[in-house]
Parts: C-alpha cells; structure tokens; sequence
C-alpha cells in the first residue's frame, strides 16, 4: 500500500478495522448492558428467571464477560489500532493480523454467548470459559501481540511513546495470567478440571483476578489516555517525566498487590502483609499518573 | 503454600522481562529527550488526509 511520490512515501492506515472495533465495542457492550439489567430485575423479580439457560447464575457471567472482555476489549483494540500507527509513523505490521484477530476476537464473544447460558463454564470468575475457547483467546491474543511487537520493529519513530509501553505491558501480563489461570486437565470438550486444587486454586484465581483488572482494564486505558487525552485537549501532557516515572514504577509494583483481595484468609499472614505494602507503594504511580 | 511460591516466580518473571526492557530503553536513549515526545504526538494527523488536502489545492498553482 506504499508508494513513491516525489521523494515522500504515502502511507495508508487501517482505519477499516479501527472502525469495525468501535462498532463491536458499541454494539457488544449494548447487548452486554441489557443482560446486566436483566440479571439486575432477576433479584427483585424471580419470575424473570423464565429458562434454565436464562437464569441469573447462567446470565451473570455472560454480563461480566461482555461488559469487560467485549465491551471494553473491542475498545482497547479500537484504541490501540488507531494509535498505534499514528505514534510509530507506520501501518500495523500485517493487515491479516488484524483481521484475524478482529474476527477471532468476535468468535470468541459469540461462543461464550452460546456455552454461558448453556451451563459450560469453569466456575472461576472472569474466566469461566471452558478449554476449546481458552486456547482461541490465547492464540488470538498471540496474534494481537505479535502485530504490535512486529509494528514496533518497523516502526519509523525512534521514540516509544510512553501509550506503547503501556500496551505491551498489557499484551505480556494478560498472556501470562490468562495461560497460568486457565491450566486444565480436559476430560471431555466441554469439561475440564483445573490443575491447581482447593486454596491454592483461589489464590491463582485471585491473582488472575485481581491483575486482570490492573493489566486489561486499567494499564490499556492509562496508555489510551496518553494518547487521545492531549489529542482532544490539543496541549501536551503536563510532564512527559512523570508518565516515565509512572509507567515503570506501575509495571514493577502492580502485579505484587493481589493479595489485598485475600485478607483474613488462609493465604499466609507474610503475603498478605506483604500484598498490602505493595498496594501502599502504588500511591507512587498514581501520583505520577495523575 | 507452594503454590505462592510458584505465583511469586512467574511474578518475578515478569518483573526481570521488564526490567531487561528498562535497561533497554534507558541505554537505548529512549528518555534522553523528554521535551518533544509529548508535543510530537498532537501532530500525527492521517497522512493521507494530508496529500488529499494537497491535492485539492494544487489546480490552482500550476507548475508548482
């Protein structure tokens, strides 16, 4: 899609799937939201549990899985599409790629669609999706990763701008938690057992909770917010220093804090000590951050 | 609590990556300039919306 104009080279970015995120982004998080309000009036009005594969237990994760990984997922990837061509002076890496992953992402949304109300799940929050769909988020999010690292190696701006920084770290935490968490031993295509048992599958689940809420809804929106936070204002932001300072002090201290989600239980009192000394120390980040 | 052990490790893992990318980005001049990075970025606009504006204005000065 290069061409040489008289010395200058033309570039085209993708705004195709910039604008097919948005659009999923929107739709996904309406539908999203409904199922929200409708598990909301299930509470007060148990008539409205009509169906077995409508009930509150079956719709409750199909609410939290649209809102987070649908709703705010398409967002980030809007985002990042979007920004992150303009940032390095180049188009993403491999337009494929970008399909891939657009559409296998949707896949993904539409499956646990269908397995939620159908009783499939694991029964670990925000990861309720059986092994089939684990192992297509992994490969998606590989494809994801791998068109931004390949972006990054093209890219024609020295700098890294502090918005890539926090999108890489996203991309390699989520793809640790996810693969850690999601360990299962399959005993048929819809069922599988965890490999961690007990307690100790808590605490994993926990510190996959607890930094999937730091590396997928928050870290990818601070870097959106570097990006189209001055873009709208039109002034740069207040001390490029301090999102430095931010960023890194956030990438070392946040995925320690987990345990604050595990006081008073049977997680030992050093680590949750500990977990709560980390959460302390990200007062430096939020300063710097806001 | 094995399994704290087995968190912390990955945990630490993660940590060394970045801090094998710290090292990178400090060596590599990355924070050397601190001043224009957040200026640069208010003047991405779509090149091709750009050479479309061109466009538009060239009928109008022929030979340049």
């Amino acid at each position: 899609m290069n061409q040489t104009n008289q010395g200058f080279e033309t570039v085209y970015y993708d705004n195709k799937t910039v604008r097919d995120f948005a659009l999923a982004c929107v739709g996904w998080g309406l539908i999203g939201m409904i199922v929200g309000l409708l598990i909301a009036l299930q509470l007060p009005l148990p008539g409205l549990n009509f169906a077995e594969q409508f009930s509150f237990g079956r719709l409750r994760p199909l609410h939290t899985n649209a809102v987070i990984f649908a709703f705010v997922g398409n967002a980030i990837f809007f985002g990042v599409y979007y920004s992150m061509p303009r940032l390095l002076k180049t188009p993403m890496a491999n337009p494929l790629l970008s399909r891939l992953h657009f559409w296998g992402w949707q896949l993904i949304i539409l499956l646990a669609a269908i397995s939620y109300p159908l009783g499939i799940t694991t029964s670990k929050e925000y990861a309720e999706l059986e092994w089939p769909i684990d192992i297509l988020i992994t490969i998606v999010w590989v494809i994801f990763g791998l068109n931004m690292i390949l972006t990054i190696l093209k890219r024609r701006e020295q700098h890294m701008y502090v918005a890539i920084w926090f999108y890489l770290a996203s991309f390699i935490a989520v793809a640790i938690l996810h693969v850690v968490n999601s360990l299962a031993i399959p005993v048929s295509l819809t069922k599988s057992y965890s490999v961690f048992a007990g307690v100790q599958d808590a605490l994993v689940q926990w510190w996959y909770g607890h930094n999937a809420v730091a590396f997928f809804l928050t870290t990818p929106y601070l870097g959106l917010m570097y990006y189209f936070l001055p873009k709208a204002s039109g002034r740069p932001i207040y001390s490029y220093r301090l999102s430095i300072i931010h960023f890194w002090s956030l990438v070392f201290i946040y995925i320690w804090a987990g345990p604050h989600h595990l006081l008073y239980t049977a997680v030992p009192g050093w680590a949750q000590s500990l977990g709560v000394v980390f959460s302390i120390m990200l007062i430096a980040p939020s300063w710097g951050g806001c | 609590m094995e399994i704290s052990f087995f968190l912390i490790l990955i945990s630490l893992g993660v940590a060394l990556i970045f801090l094998g990318f710290f090292f990178w980005a400090v060596t590599n001049g990355q924070y050397e300039d601190v001043a224009s990075p957040p200026l640069r970025i208010l003047f991405d606009g779509d090149l091709a919306e750009v050479v479309t504006e061109r466009e538009h204005d060239e009928p109008d000065k022929p030979g340049v």
